[in-house]
């Protein structure tokens, strides 16, 4: 596994700085939250793409399904949702601050739990599938939610639904709803940094390298994928219920299951920083946000160009991505031991996913 | 340590960096002599073209209020300038885009988007920065039902786009020895806030009359086909079609009424002008009743543009391309002019007291009465109907407004 | 259920005691529609022609993902926006066009063109050459780099190739939706049954261009040398054939395929920039129910999906329709998933 030396330092700079963020600049409060949500995305989607090798394209059903069920929670718990979604929308919500954080707090717990056990009732579906058939399956599935909520006139079907207002100043709102993305991208990534580093970041990666034989050795092979996508569903449903909150008001296909943009962005984060390590997801989601930011405020109307230029060049060329290309230069950094027999025979350095067999 | 030092470095340069790039010149409210009014509207997607025809209405009225001498606060002239980005027809990023101009460029006052789902979507945020909006194409009730301070809205709500039509269905049968009771209702809505609003209205009426409703479908989502609807009217043959799905779905709604040679004695469809009907379907599109917020038939007037006539001659002038003034537009600039009514009202830029102006505004322009109810709505203005009747838009309904005689049963020439 | 009503406009609101003001058409609807397809046969004559057509279409396209997907084991996802790709060539070819191209900065003008309004059907055979030239284009530049690599990197930047292709459409053509027109009459039958001369015409071309492929793929020296290649290009290599050749000309003659199929959807329904990914997906669910290889197969699951896709947008409702492919898309998988799993295998 990929271990950084665990620097104190390291840490507490990135504390420090993220911190001291929106205190700086509190005009871009929304946007570092949306950076700490990305960088979430991209670590969750890493544990089943770059560790265990199952690249999904339809991650994103758990945080649309997080975002609504925490609405309904929210909503539900002193209205009925129907009455409030009904197109003529005439009841007006009166909702108390204890009100609203004892909703918010249970939407959220909600939203995990349920998305876990999505995970694992998804995982007994769609785990025999291998490879692009996994992919484009998940990717159905993604896509058939965001159609199906669309259709759902219980939470308001196409017209969405106004998620109640956050009681207090606008300036504490931001902070708070930053102080939480903050917090659950931190808890993400010490979380995979713990599971990654014991006995299932083992299996996990042996899945990757070559499920057949894990099998064969006694892996159970479909538990530990089942374990690792719950995971990953688990913080991917709280990021929904937050999201969904910061934005105020939610519909299925663009902000629920926004499936081709979010849901490749998830992809497209892990490849630019380097797949199946434990920094690349964070380094490679920095950077396409403000890749992203950039592009659409210079680039307006070519910006969807860019990205996808950017997925191919990335995909072709850059596959192993920031840091593991990093760890190719320097791989004694990261505590990889090279063998200078092996090295010899061919550049592959151990630790990135092994090709299957090009005839496959 | 060098690698770390290289990661710090690193990741407190992306956080730095991603400061600096985002630093887009910050607009202050007022800038010199230029008030800053911004916009999230859709250029691209399904919206852009009524979110163009809004945006060249908001446009005009700048420009003929800025050629009038412009807004007098404190005995000084100011000019009004908009600030716009493209939402690209996509709620959620019109909700950014709002966080963007508020918090970045430090807009303070705003103007609408197009349509009732963008303005759904960017109205929590205006009202949690406590940011007046004054919107013009966003007609859903729900909007007005949350109870939000801050957003005003010159256009009729959405459940009286149809009910004209129920109405004057209605009147027909009994004039012609029916009952109104047994009239058949078939009808067609997109799946979005503001069509779904519009149904929630005429089930509202139907049920009023005891009509049956023998068709009730959604349109699909990119609204480009209903010939499973069509087919089932041909099937059901009812009495009245009742189509919206934005300018959109009246396309696809006219184009395949004539493929498919509908028979229906009244057939109803929202955004006909925006849609250009008349321009692409010719005399197949005759008889279709269009509801509308604004026609230049009409007698408004006012000292910025004149009667509602001269505001189509002046629009037709400044831009290309047009050969009806679509209502978009025109309420689009009536949106300005609220703004400029309310600073000098105001005599401040406050943005207390510009949005208690704006709450007491009671003003006559080319587009119509307006007045603000408690929730935001205008609540002074009716909406009107129309028949395309050779080659023209005439108003039908109501009666107060009505130039010209319904022509029903509808005479289809395919 | 009281629905309190407040006051939105200036004269009193009527109070209704309805609280079902929102019909749920839910199972109310659909078992309306289900009544009606029994009540008028017609109808179900009405749906099958419509899907048949239609699907015949999905069924070339389906055929050229197959080919590329056998051949060079590439899962396209950029199949849909090829076809939308052609589909807008032959719209664009079909009303005259002022072209102007001249040095920017100065009044010099190179070119002052109108294009000629070209039939698309006989712009069909242009579209083909284009949209083979692109092909080529594409392989070099990017398929070729991504053969040998997994599986899910040709996946993944074909996904990229397939929004760059849609964005370029959108910004070239304009996020509406377009129609070529054909100009060929529209027949009734029986009153409820319409059925468009040009969607007989479409599904003749169809068949031909099917039977061209088919035929060069048999007799063609080049034919041979892509299904040999498909068969075991090592052997292939050894035994003189250029497989990077044949790999560009199958991506090519793919390329073709989706732009012959992109004019005739173009004429018989609808496109726009961003249908390209549901495309995509229905050639995928064919190719995987039908098997690669398979034609007879291929040519039967994209009949059937049209079919699916047209009765299911009548009987559930058009919100309903899109998630019917894509539903499809799931169901497909997981019955090959039972269909291996009784071997111990899994979906590869």
């Amino acid at each position: 596994m990929n271990l950084v030396r665990n620097p104190v330092a390291l840490y507490g700079g990135i504390l420090a700085a993220s911190i001291a963020a929106p205190l700086v600049f509190p005009d871009y409060t929304f946007q570092f939250s949306v950076l700490w949500v990305m960088i979430l995305f991209a670590l969750t989607w890493d544990m089943l793409g770059g560790q265990m090798g199952y690249n999904s394209l339809g991650n994103i059903f758990f945080f649309g399904a997080g975002m609504y069920l925490c609405a309904i929670i929210q909503i539900g718990l002193y209205y009925d949702v129907a009455e409030y979604t009904a197109a003529s929308g005439e009841i007006k919500v009166d909702i108390t601050p204890p009100q609203y954080f004892l909703g918010l707090f249970l939407g959220i717990v909600a939203a995990a739990l349920a998305n876990a056990v999505f995970a694992a009732i998804f995982g007994w579906v769609v785990f025999g599938l291998r490879g692009p058939y996994f992919a484009i399956g998940t990717l159905g599935v993604a896509l058939a939610a965001g159609e199906l909520t669309g259709a759902w006139q219980y939470v308001g079907g196409g017209g969405g639904i106004s998620l109640p207002v956050y009681p207090g100043e606008p300036d504490e709102r931001s902070l708070f709803f930053y102080a939480l993305c903050f917090l659950m991208a931190v808890v993400t990534f010490f979380t995979l940094r713990k599971v990654y580093s014991g006995r299932f970041g083992l299996a996990i990666n042996a899945i990757r390298d070559d499920e057949a034989k894990a099998e064969g050795m006694g892996i159970h092979t479909n538990r530990y994928k089942t374990v690792g996508w719950a995971i990953s569903a688990f913080f991917l449903g709280i990021s929904g219920a937050l999201f969904g909150n910061m934005i105020g008001f939610i519909e299925p296909l663009e902000v629920a299951f926004p499936t081709v943009t979010f849901g490749i962005f998830m992809v497209v984060m892990c490849l630019l920083g380097g797949k199946g390590t434990l920094w690349g997801p964070v380094v490679g989601a920095t950077l396409f946000h403000a890749f992203k930011e950039v592009t659409w405020t210079y680039m307006l109307g070519w910006q969807w160009v860019a990205l996808g230029a950017l997925i191919i060049i990335l995909v072709v060329f850059f596959q192993q991505g920031i840091v593991g290309w990093m760890q190719e230069k320097w791989p004694e950094m990261f505590g990889i031991v090279v063998d200078d027999k092996l090295a010899a025979s061919g550049p592959e350095l151990d630790d990135r996913p092994r090709r299957s067999e090009a005839a496959q | 340590m060098s690698i770390h030092s290289k990661f710090v470095g690193a990741f407190a340069f992306g956080v730095a960096a991603a400061g600096l790039i985002f630093a887009a010149p910050a607009g202050a409210k007022v800038e010199g002599d230029e008030i800053v009014l911004g916009s999230a509207i859709s250029f691209t997607g399904k919206y852009s073209a009524n979110g163009i025809n809004a945006k060249n209405g908001y446009n005009l009225g700048a420009k003929r209020i800025n050629e009038m001498g412009g807004v007098k606060v404190g005995g000084k002239a100011y000019k009004l300038k908009i600030v716009y980005y493209d939402d690209e027809s996509t709620p959620l990023r019109t909700a950014q885009l709002a966080e963007r101009l508020i918090n970045q460029d430090g807009v303070k006052y705003m103007l609408g988007p197009y349509s009732s789902a963008t303005t759904k979507a960017i109205a929590p945020i205006t009202e949690k920065y406590k940011i007046p909006m004054v919107e013009a194409e966003g007609a859903a009730r729900s909007l007005f039902t949350q109870g939000y301070k801050y957003m005003f809205c010159v256009i009729s709500t959405s459940e009286q786009y149809l009910t004209s039509a129920i109405a004057l269905a209605a009147e027909m049968a009994e004039k012609s020895g029916r009952k109104p009771s047994d009239l058949k209702v078939a009808m067609a809505f997109e799946n979005d806030p503001f069509s779904l609003d519009v149904r929630a209205g005429v089930v509202d009426d139907t049920k009023k009359f005891n009509m049956k409703v023998v068709i009730d479908d959604k349109l699909p989502r990119d609204l480009s086909d209903m010939a499973a609807t069509l087919t089932k009217v041909k099937a059901t043959k009812p009495d009245i079609l009742l189509v919206s799905g934005h300018e959109k779905g009246a396309a696809t709604a006219a184009r395949q009424i004539k493929e498919l040679k509908i028979d229906v004695p009244m057939i109803a469809i929202t955004h006909c002008e925006a849609a250009k009907l008349i321009d692409k379907f010719g005399p197949a599109a005759n008889g279709i009743l269009c509801p509308t917020q604004w026609a230049e038939t009409l007698s408004y007037k006012d000292k910025y543009f004149g009667t509602a006539m001269d505001y189509d001659k002046t629009f037709k002038a400044t831009f290309e391309g047009y050969k009806n003034v679509p209502y978009q537009s025109a309420q689009a600039t009536a949106a300005v002019l609220v703004w400029k009514d309310a600073f000098e009202r105001a005599q401040s830029f406050d943005i207390e007291k510009v949005r208690d102006a704006l709450a007491a505004t009671d003003m006559q322009t080319f587009y119509g009465a307006i007045k603000f109810a408690k929730e935001g709505n205008n609540i002074a203005k009716p909406m009107v109907l129309r028949q395309i009747q050779d080659g023209k838009l005439n108003v039908v309904a109501p009666s107060k407004w009505a130039s010209h005689k319904l022509e029903w049963p509808r005479k289809a020439m395919y | 259920m009281k629905i309190r009503r407040l006051r939105l406009r200036a004269e009193a609101v009527p109070h209704s005691k309805d609280h079902c003001g929102d019909i749920e058409t839910g199972n109310h609807g659909m078992l309306d529609n289900i009544g009606l397809l029994i009540q008028a046969p017609l109808l179900n004559v009405q749906l099958l022609l419509d899907g048949i057509f239609v699907g015949a279409i999905f069924a070339l396209a389906a055929y050229g993902l197959a080919l590329v997907w056998g051949v060079m084991n590439v899962k396209n996802l950029a199949q849909g926006d090829f076809v939308i790709t052609g589909g807008y060539l032959a719209w664009w070819l079909s009303q005259p066009r002022h072209v102007e191209i001249g040095i920017p900065g100065t009044e010099i003008t190179l070119i002052d063109w109108v294009t000629p309004v070209i039939h698309p059907i006989l712009s069909m055979p242009l579209v083909i050459v284009v949209m083979f030239g692109f092909g080529w284009l594409v392989y070099v530049a990017v398929i070729r780099r991504v053969i040998g690599k997994d599986l899910f990197t040709s996946l993944l930047a074909t996904f990229g190739l397939a929004l760059v292709m849609a964005q370029l459409l959108n910004l070239m053509f304009g996020p509406e939706v377009q129609v070529a027109e054909s100009g060929f009459e529209i027949h009734s039958l029986g009153g409820l049954v319409t059925v468009a001369t040009i969607k007989f015409v479409s599904l003749c071309l169809a068949a031909v261009l099917a039977a061209i492929v088919v035929v060069f793929m048999k007799y063609s020296r080049m034919g041979q040398a892509i299904r040999a290649t498909a068969q075991d290009p090592r052997a292939a290599k050894v035994m003189g054939v250029d497989t990077d050749r044949v790999y560009a000309f199958t991506f090519s003659l793919n390329s073709a395929i989706c732009g012959a199929a992109g004019v005739l959807i173009s004429m018989i329904w609808v496109i726009q920039p961003f249908f390209g990914i549901a495309h995509s997906i229905r050639s995928f669910v064919i190719v995987t129910a039908a098997g690669l290889g398979n034609l007879p197969g291929v040519i039967m699951a994209g009949l059937g999906l049209g079919v699916a896709e047209f009765y299911a947008g009548f009987t559930f409702g058009a919100e309903l329709q899109q998630f019917t492919v894509v539903g499809m898309l799931v169901a497909v998988l997981v019955w090959r998933q039972i269909q291996y799993s009784r071997h111990r295998q899994a979906v590869q």
